[in-house]
């Protein structure tokens, strides 16, 4: 059995705008990936936690509440308490243009607004699993 | 420090390493597996099983959180969920339900896609348990796919075996059809709150007091009793059915306490040794079929089985006689 890419597809924080996460969810799987949803309203402790249960290659975080320069990073260090520092993040939703560099800074693998299409969303997640470092 | 001594260490990633190595079918995590054997068979399984929708993933939540609260014991729980015949991908949606669970070390939930596999579970579901049973887990709680009728290999590989039912599924005859039922060791009539709960509880139990291995005599009084006809003149098991509103934790205790007699039963009447014996029966076979079939193949009398099946495409003969031809010739 060829291996398949396990996504992890994840809301942090308090807004309830899911569609994006879930037209994303979908396209992924259309494209052949294994792709675990979570559903709103998750903490990064959450998060953290599902990525390790579920030994994801890459996760996807959909925030449009504003509050990703909190919420990113705190997922990013609770990754690197685990031992996955490695595991490529993708981000999605509504992210002002100045904040992106400094996501960039805390890893960030991919920073993916409004207009991105489904056909490049899923070749970010392919780049960015293929660019990560392999697991130990 | 190897994967094998860390996962025994209670390293909760090397495990879910060993769990994608297990799903892969990497000849690697299969050997860890192997070394971790002697520790499995110490568990009690319980598999999930009903209809898309009946609130299996609800339920799970539900009854491990009540497990985690009444026994201590740690809770890994295996949900299936299907993947796209088309293109092999798949959306697991069962942590949806499940959110109640994290944060509690004491839990550990993996999500599986069905990978093609038609019974309701993967090809590798077994062995996934089986690498929980080894690293200490209790219980493992094994969600199949939202499954229709005949997909009873739940059944063999679980313990206890949950049926949830939902009201208004279908009529009393759908409650007798062969399958599913008969390999309920618990019916749970979920979403009890809708109407029509108490008719689909009547109809499961007037369905299960037809079942086979239940023969009613009716006693000098003129009541109806059933007895067991189990073997060993051990008393029979008679599936409870329960009602459930999973959503707001209703009728949970009852159903965690119907497992746990469940498992007192099986303990009493040697049915724990049969299920073990009859899962690892399976399972040996099973492996041994594919492995057969390897070996043919590599014997490089993988052409005779090419021209053996143009014969069946082009009806000079039939499947069965072109296997009996190749297998005659050996």
């Amino acid at each position: 059995m060829a291996k398949k890419l396990r996504i992890l597809i994840a809301k942090p924080g308090l807004d309830g705008h899911d569609r994006g996460a879930k037209v994303i969810a979908r396209a992924l799987r259309d494209s052949g990936m294994e792709v675990i949803y979570t559903g709103l309203r998750q903490t990064p402790e959450m998060i953290a936690e599902a990525a390790l249960q579920e030994d994801v290659d890459a996760i996807g975080l959909s925030i449009l509440s504003g509050a990703h320069m909190a919420l990113v990073p705190r997922v990013v260090d609770l990754l690197k308490a685990q031992g996955q520092a490695g595991l490529p993040i993708l981000l999605g939703g509504i992210i002002p243009d100045e904040d992106i560099p400094v996501l960039q800074g805390h890893g960030v693998a991919a920073i993916l607004g409004p207009g991105t299409t489904t056909d490049a969303v899923v070749a970010a997640f392919e780049r960015a699993v293929a660019g990560a470092a392999p697991k130990s | 420090m190897s994967l094998l001594e860390r996962i025994l260490a209670g390293d909760r990633l090397s495990l879910a390493r060993l769990l994608t190595q297990i799903e892969n079918e990497d000849p690697e995590g299969f050997q860890t597996l192997s070394s971790l054997f002697p520790r499995t068979g110490r568990a009690h399984l319980v598999g999930i099983t009903g209809a898309p929708g009946t609130g299996k993933s609800t339920l799970v939540n539900r009854v491990a959180q009540t497990l985690r609260a009444r026994t201590g014991a740690a809770v890994a729980i295996v949900a299936v969920d299907p993947s796209s015949p088309f293109t092999g991908g798949a959306l697991l949606g069962d942590r949806i339900r499940m959110r109640d669970l994290s944060g509690d070390p004491g839990v550990f939930i993996r999500s599986m896609a069905s990978r093609g596999a038609l019974g309701g579970l993967a090809r590798t579901t077994a062995a996934v348990v089986d690498a929980f049973d080894a690293a200490g887990f209790g219980w493992v709680l094994i969600e199949t796919v939202g499954a229709g009728q005949a997909e009873v290999e739940i059944a063999r590989t679980a313990h206890t075996t949950l049926v949830v039912e939902a009201p208004s599924l279908g009529d009393d005859v759908q409650a007798s059809k062969a399958g599913i039922l008969e390999a309920a060791d618990l019916l749970v009539v979920n979403k009890a709150d809708l109407p029509g709960a108490d008719n689909a509880v009547r109809a499961l139990q007037s369905s299960l007091e037809l079942a086979a291995n239940l023969r009613p005599v009716w006693d000098h009084h003129g009541r109806l009793e059933i007895t067991e006809v189990e073997p060993a003149g051990q008393p029979a098991w008679i599936p409870p059915v329960l009602k459930t509103v999973a959503t707001l934790g209703e009728g949970i205790p009852e159903v965690v306490e119907a497992i746990r007699s469940h498992r007192i039963h099986l303990e009493g009447s040697g049915g724990l040794k049969r299920r073990d014996r009859e899962r690892l029966s399976a399972e040996v076979h099973a492996l041994l079929g594919e492995r057969l079939l390897e070996q043919f193949l590599s014997s490089g009398r993988g052409p005779e089985l090419g021209a053996a099946l143009e014969r069946v495409v082009a009806r000079e003969a039939s499947p069965r006689e072109a296997i009996e031809a190749l297998l005659g010739r050996t």
